[in-house]
């Protein structure tokens, strides 16, 4: 490794913090284009799954707390776009890399939503599990990332709590309403411990040593696990794997989650992948006229 | 039903439909930005519904859900313009708010004249809110008024505005997808 | 064209960067501006401006060290020491 790139490299593992204008390894620029890229694609992707519940939301108060979510999801991608577009590639690159499945986005916005029991779920679990690498990102050696983290991180906190009181009132509700809760866990059980990867030792993970990650992917879950578990348990749900339980070190076992069926997911093969890029597809080019009129430069 | 409910409910269904129509747009409007600020003005629009509803419902002996979403779809009053299913037509989208925004200012200063001090107070509250949503169709309107589409989609949907009455075929389906989770377990708690 | 946003979070505070917008015109770029940085109540004032207004200066001349105008040019340790002792003799020597 060269000079200037062996001196980076040492800054940013000491702590030394990135701004759009400074100097950056080539190699670096490329990886962290592609990691904040991914996480926009997939702020994106996930109002799709969700938007559909606006429209079937049971009471006008859960009707207006899952438009401001969905909406602070948009905003999170307008705001992750930027940071990319001052890095080099534009907003409308990158959608079109997203569109033609170039680019990839997280595997839980490939999975289908069948209920308002997946509304819960996913308020609950899926964006604690978001948060935990969020909160990790609020160290990245990137400070235009690090600084638009602070501000998703502080919009997600009311998510879960929503997403906590839907679930909540549902288990308090009718025994029909309880089986709706266990059903949509059972279905994302497996997708959520999907989530945070697969456990490449940080020492391995290019994004742990440029610092853009702060937490390697195994530990990320075991919070995750520590956090939501107790808490699953604690209304008399069941997790749908026998082996999960925490050992005597304090650390949670569990069965080995699927990687293969994670990489053949995120490389755009999941249940909803094509239906979600082609809605995308088709509203953008319903749509281009409006870019081309009030928008030229970007369009 | 009460003189008040009479003049409230056809404004509040109006304001929930539409608010509905407008959510449709959230995730796939023209550009990030603007699908962050229509979300905004949807969520404004459901929100007028339910203060409208509250009032209502006070004297009515219901809840602003009840009436929200447990009537049938023949009772009620919204107009067929709000009812129209335009995405992804922007054109058509941004017509339409300009010329809701026109007519609704003008019902809404009415309210505000309103003996009804509840009624007058609500009133002014939205109009306040409704400012902002005029400000945006002002935005919209002075950047699309020269885009041929636009002018079309102006003309094609200005006599609608004051229809009133028979609900559109699309309606039907509307009332089936914003009532079905609340109707699968019947008299729960969401 | 792009519009950098600086908000204030409570009366007093210094403004900000909190971000930039996308927007044809000033006017979009303050709805704009509002929305992403102001619809959840949390800041009490925004300033907007487009990115070529803003000059970022980076480079600071400095060659010659002048700590006379800082607070790290005045080591006062030593000398307080042993203006301390001096003193302490002195009051011994008069007794």
């Amino acid at each position: 490794m060269k000079e200037r790139e062996q001196e980076f490299l040492e800054y940013v593992q000491s702590g030394g913090q990135v701004e759009t204008t400074d100097w950056m390894p080539d190699d670096y620029r490329a990886k962290l284009v592609k990691f904040i890229e991914m996480h926009g694609n997939s702020e994106l992707m996930g109002v799709l799954p969700e938007r559909e519940w606006i429209l079937r939301a049971p009471t006008l108060q859960r009707k207006l707390a899952l438009t401001a979510k969905v909406q602070d999801e948009v905003g999170h991608s307008q705001l992750i776009y930027r940071v990319v577009s001052d890095l080099g590639k534009p907003r409308e690159q990158c959608l079109d890399d997203l569109i033609s499945g170039k680019s990839k986005f997280h595997n839980v916005f490939h999975y289908p939503t069948k209920t308002w029991g997946d509304v819960g779920v996913i308020a609950w679990l899926v964006d604690a599990a978001a948060i935990i690498s969020q909160k990790a990102l609020l160290k990245c050696s990137y400070a235009p990332y690090a600084r638009i983290m602070k501000k998703i991180c502080w919009e997600e906190s009311f998510h879960i709590l929503h997403g906590r009181d839907v679930i909540l009132t549902m288990m308090n509700g009718t025994d029909a309403q309880r089986e709706l809760v266990q059903e949509a866990l059972n279905r994302w059980w497996g997708p959520l411990m999907q989530f945070h990867g697969n456990p490449i030792p940080p020492g391995d993970d290019p994004m742990y040593t440029w610092r853009i990650k702060s937490q390697g992917n195994g530990e990320a879950r075991q919070q995750f696990l520590d956090g939501y578990v107790p808490q699953i348990w604690e209304l008399g749900l069941t997790v749908p794997d026998p082996k999960l339980s925490k050992n005597d070190d304090g650390v949670w076992e569990f069965t080995e989650p699927d990687w293969d069926e994670l990489m053949h997911v995120v490389t755009g093969h999941g249940p909803k992948t094509e239906e979600r890029l082609g809605l995308r597809r088709t509203t953008r080019d319903e749509t281009e006229w409006v870019r081309r009129v009030v928008l030229p430069e970007a369009a | 039903m009460s003189a008040r409910a009479e003049l409230l409910l056809p404004i509040a269904d109006d304001e929930l439909i539409l608010g509905w129509r407008n959510s449709e747009w959230t995730g796939i409007a023209p550009f990030l930005e603007e699908d962050v600020a229509f979300s905004s003005i949807a969520q404004n629009e459901v929100g007028h519904a339910r203060a409208l509803y509250q009032l209502v419902a006070e004297e009515l002996g219901t809840t602003a859900d009840e009436l929200a979403f447990d009537r049938r779809p023949e009772e009620y009053r919204c107009s067929s313009f709000v009812e129209l299913r335009l995405v992804p037509d922007w054109a058509k989208t941004i017509a339409r708010h300009c010329l809701y925004e026109d007519a609704d200012e003008r019902r809404i200063k009415e309210l505000i004249e309103s003996d009804d001090p509840e009624v007058a107070g609500l009133a002014a509250k939205i109009d306040r809110e409704e400012a902002y949503h005029r400000m945006h169709a002002q935005m919209w309107f002075e950047r699309l008024q020269d885009v041929p589409q636009f002018q079309e989609a102006l003309e094609e949907l200005r006599p609608m505005v004051v229809e009133r009455g028979e609900h559109l075929p699309e309606f039907e389906q509307l009332w089936e997808e914003m009532t079905e989770v609340r109707r699968s377990v019947a008299g729960a708690t969401w | 064209m792009i519009y950098e946003v600086f908000r204030q979070e409570r009366k007093g505070q210094a403004f900000a960067h909190a971000g930039s917008v996308e927007a044809p015109n000033e006017e979009f770029a303050e709805w704009y501006a509002r929305e992403e940085f102001g619809r959840r109540g949390e800041s009490v004032a925004l300033w907007v401006v487009p990115r070529e207004a803003v000059h970022e200066i980076d480079e600071f001349v400095d060659e010659l060290g002048r700590n006379y105008h800082r607070v790290d040019g005045y080591p006062l340790k030593e000398k307080l020491k042993e203006a301390r002792e001096r003193a302490s003799r002195a009051a011994a020597a008069d007794r």
